[in-house]
């Protein structure tokens, strides 16, 4: 043993290799209910409890009246109903869940109970579900039929043109919402203008709001720029509550004040929150959350955003913390609030952790499946990376195509964005040129069309921008006057959507529980309330939107396939003449070997998986059964194309009993007469990497097999690479032009092959 | 407005019932076009909500099983008229530690229903003064 393997020999090495695995970013931490660390049950929750003494509450989650801190009051003043929660309290928590998850007892009756349940309640029958019961409890649960989906658009710079660029094609994309946030807190209003002109180009409807201090936010809102607004926080504990700096008189206020200005509003909770406040009375992060969730439902507002939100990764580090997340979201649904379900803050560094997080909301359906899905790049996100973001946005439109779920987005070609990003960029130049803001040059414009990320623009300084912002704050300038310099800029297309999605304001309509704006229409829980009852109801793909889900980008066709290959014909046809003699025989010497080639191989097909001109492959192939002492001979076979079939077929046409099969593809086999057809005697199954030098040994060890040796078998090294996804949509419908050309019981033809020129 | 309250058959409003949605000045929707913008008829202030408007969509929550939403929609009608200083005032107020004591809150309340009629609001932050007191809330934070 020398001294290094000494060294090491205590360590499997899978673990040094699980060491560099992104996964190891993340920490995670032991279940620890003390100090706040479990996720649904800590020894220090309360059972749930509840009494009546007059009419009145006496007790509720073990803590009388007496004691109750500000939250209990709220929440047994606001939300507990003493109609029903005699009744709801007295049911079993486990028949409770059952219900929620049986399609035959209706969403509206267990909204009916929630109405009588304690935080403690609700969070000991949710805590009886698995993840797969929760995800579908989600689905029967939430309160709009029609699932959407929520991005942030923000960039690095605050750069007011890639703003509005970005919103314009986070709306191409299908969001329903769009939330922005800045670097540098006076630069809002910045923002706020420039998304609500980049998200009136191309369609209206999409919903929009700026994340900043709260007396700015609403000054903002009553500006006309931002419709919606999401930040108002609570805590499931006093003391949290209080360090926030409020309290749910505070908040409910607020709200109230948000409505008054026409503004939809949706509060924010979720696990973690006090545990990263440091103040969670070592409670289960479920039980604080519940108290969350009753709380909103108690102070009126239509929705929340929850699902861990900032306290997600926290949330990810303790045993069930996904599940939790999930379970605090069927609470929001279940208390009748519209959810933006989280799926927000990136958990994890781990790709695989990302895919798993999602899945049950994509295929549960969402009012809002990320409440900030990062449309832009990660480094880009002011709000720190989301679950998913701009890089990872086409692998969350195949997952849609995959599952045929609707996760809120739609596939949009280069072309379109092209032209809206340019629109975008165009429209809010002239803005701010109209209101004599800045004037961008026109390398500004182009390098933020094009721009992936901000890393990529030349654009306004942060001193530039700050002067924008402060300008349109001072001089009060409101969206009137942005539609009105829309108009006169020849915008008038986005000067009448910016109209139109203001004008919500006045019927507020808008306000109702789970609003969005789809085709002009608004859509809530009112109009589209959730009725899924078992299969065939609730939320079902149409065929118009099962269309646009599919239509991702750079799909392959049957066509496309035949005009590459046709494309290749040219060269191969200077290289290689194929001359039929006849039908082949089998009477031939011992040296005899023969390569079985494929109906259209170098007739339709001209080219291996690899790249490889077919003339190159019988070139090699027949150099290594000549160097081997042997004779090549070259049949094409009629009656099939599978490649077990061809080689068999060869051996035993050969004198030597011994052949190869080949496919077009490049899918080789080295066959010998006496064998069943599967069982051969070197298979070349792994074409796309399959070198000519590989061909070249395959053809010597045909030979050496000829003439009875035992040759090494050729190894093709493979690093695991998922050639599979690569290549077999293409293979499938290459090998489908092969099946096509064979028929039953035709006869082996002799081919006469000429090399001409060059190799290739 | 008609006396029998709406129900979810009338929402969304501006599609099913456009007849019952006015701006303050008394304008209708179709009033609120881009020609109305550009040639200077329709302002900022004909873009903000109405009490009317907000009492309508509580109604309809309250028909769609909603009672609190509609109750804090009840609440924002009551503040549409109060001005944004004096919003941001009494919150402010409301946040913990800012009130020395239980008469601040209740002067404050006191504002809101006898210059803004919002007597629902007012009974809502005298019962915050009553449990901010008995949680002692009225401690100076900074």
């Amino acid at each position: 043993m020398t001294e290094e393997t000494r060294a090491l020999a205590n360590r499997w090495k899978r673990f040094s290799d699980w060491d560099e695995r992104p996964l190891r970013l993340d920490k995670f931490a032991v279940e620890d209910a003390a100090n706040g660390f479990a996720a649904f049950t800590s020894p220090y929750d309360p059972k749930p409890g509840f009494s009546l003494s007059g009419g009145r509450v006496e007790s509720m989650d073990g803590v009388e009246v007496r004691d109750f801190d500000m939250i209990d009051v709220f929440i047994a003043r606001y939300h507990l109903d003493p109609e029903i929660a005699p009744e709801a309290m007295a049911m079993p928590s486990l028949e409770v869940a059952r219900m929620l998850v049986d399609m035959n007892v209706p969403r509206t009756e267990l909204v009916r109970l929630s109405r009588g349940m304690t935080p403690a309640k609700l969070a000991d029958v949710v805590s009886h579900l698995s993840s797969l019961e929760i995800a579908f409890a989600y689905s029967k649960m939430r309160a709009r039929q029609t699932p959407g989906n929520q991005a942030h658009v923000t960039n690095a710079k605050d750069d007011p043109l890639q703003m509005a660029a970005d919103a314009a094609t986070a709306v191409a994309f299908g969001f329903d919402e769009i939330e922005t946030t800045m670097r540098v807190a006076r630069n809002a209003w910045s923002n706020a203008v420039a998304c609500a002109v980049g998200a009136a180009v191309g369609r209206w409807g999409t919903l929009f709001q700026c994340s900043s201090e709260e007396a700015e936010e609403l000054k903002i809102g009553m500006a006309g720029f931002t419709s919606y607004a999401e930040t108002v926080s609570v805590y499931g504990t006093e003391k949290s509550f209080i360090d926030g700096d409020d309290t749910p008189w505070s908040k409910a206020f607020l709200a109230a004040a948000y409505a008054s200005r026409g503004i939809k509003m949706r509060c924010t909770s979720g696990a973690g929150s006090e545990l990263l406040m440091g103040f969670h009375d070592r409670k289960s992060l479920l039980y604080l959350e519940a108290r969350c969730l009753c709380l909103q439902r108690a102070m009126g507002v239509q929705g929340t955003q929850n699902g861990g939100i900032d306290g997600a990764p926290v949330t990810c580090t303790v045993p069930g913390g996904m599940r939790e997340l999930m379970a605090e979201n069927l609470i929001a649904v279940w208390l009748d609030l519209e959810c933006a379900s989280g799926n927000d803050a990136r958990a994890t560094e781990s790709e695989i952790r990302v895919g798993a997080k999602i899945l049950p909301f994509l295929i549960a359906g969402s009012d809002l499946i990320c409440s900030g899905f990062g449309s832009i790049l990660k480094y880009d996100n002011s709000f720190n990376a989301s679950l998913l973001n701009g890089e990872e946005l086409e692998d969350y439109l195949v997952l849609q195509r995959d599952f045929e779920a609707d996760g809120g987005l739609t596939p949009v070609g280069e072309t379109r964005v092209m032209e809206l990003r340019t629109r975008a960029v165009d429209a809010v130049s002239a803005v701010l040129e109209e209101l004599g803001l800045a004037t961008p040059t026109t390398d500004m414009k182009r390098s933020v069309v094009a721009a992936s990320g901000s890393d990529e623009t030349r654009t306004f300084s942060g001193r530039d921008v700050a002067l924008i912002s402060e300008a349109i704050k001072e001089r009060s300038i409101s969206v009137i006057d942005v539609i009105k310099a829309l108009a006169e800029r020849e915008f008038a297309e986005e000067a009448g959507n910016l109209l139109n999605l203001v004008r919500l304001r006045i019927s507020g309509d808008y306000l109702q529980t789970s609003a969005v704006i789809r085709d002009g229409r608004v859509v809530s829980a009112v109009n589209d309330p959730n009725d899924y009852h078992g299969p065939g109801t609730g939320y079902r793909l149409s065929e118009a939107r099962r269309d646009e889900i599919v239509a991702i980008r750079d799909v392959l066709t049957r066509q496309e396939v035949l005009r590459v290959e046709a494309a290749f014909r040219p060269a191969e046809v200077t290289r290689i003449a194929y001359r039929t003699v006849g039908p082949a025989t089998g009477a031939h010497d011992a040296r005899d070997v023969v390569i079985g080639i494929s109906p259209a191989f170098g007739i339709k097909l001209f080219q291996t998986i690899a790249g490889h001109p077919l003339s190159a492959i019988l070139r090699v192939l027949i150099a290594g059964i000549t160097e081997g002492g042997c004779t090549a001979r070259i049949v094409r076979m009629l009656h099939t194309a599978d490649t077990s079939f061809l080689g068999l077929s060869a051996a035993r046409l050969a004198g030597s009993g011994v052949g190869i099969g080949i496919q077009a593809k490049g899918t080789a086999v080295i066959h010998q007469k006496d064998r069943l057809p599967h069982n051969n005697l070197e298979l070349f199954s792994n074409s796309p990497i399959t070198k000519l030098e590989h061909y070249r040994r395959m053809g010597a060890n045909a030979a050496a097999y000829a003439l009875g040796e035992m040759p090494e078998p050729v190894i093709v090294p493979t690093r695991g690479e998922a050639m599979g996804s690569r290549y077999h949509a293409r293979v499938s419908l290459i090998y489908a032009i092969e099946t096509e050309m064979t028929s039953e019981g035709a006869e082996p033809e002799e081919v006469e092959v000429t090399f001409l020129g060059a190799a290739a | 407005m008609s006396k029998e309250p709406l129900t979810v058959a009338d929402y969304p409003l501006a599609e099913k019932r456009p007849d019952v949605v006015k701006t303050k000045a008394g304008k209708s929707l179709d009033d609120i076009s881009l020609e109305g913008v550009l040639s200077g008829h329709v302002t900022i202030e004909d873009l903000r909500i109405t009490d009317r408007a907000l009492r309508q969509q509580a109604e309809i929550a309250r028909a769609a099983g909603r009672a609190t939403l509609a109750a804090n929609f009840e609440r924002g009608a009551e503040l549409v008229d109060v001005p944004q200083d004096v919003i941001m005032r009494v919150y402010e107020l409301l946040r913990p530690g800012r009130a020395g004591s239980k008469d601040e809150l209740r002067a404050a309340a006191k504002e809101l229903r006898d210059v803004y009629g919002a007597n629902g609001v007012a009974i809502f932050i005298e019962e915050a003064a009553d449990v901010y007191e008995r949680r002692s809330l009225f401690k100076r934070r900074y």
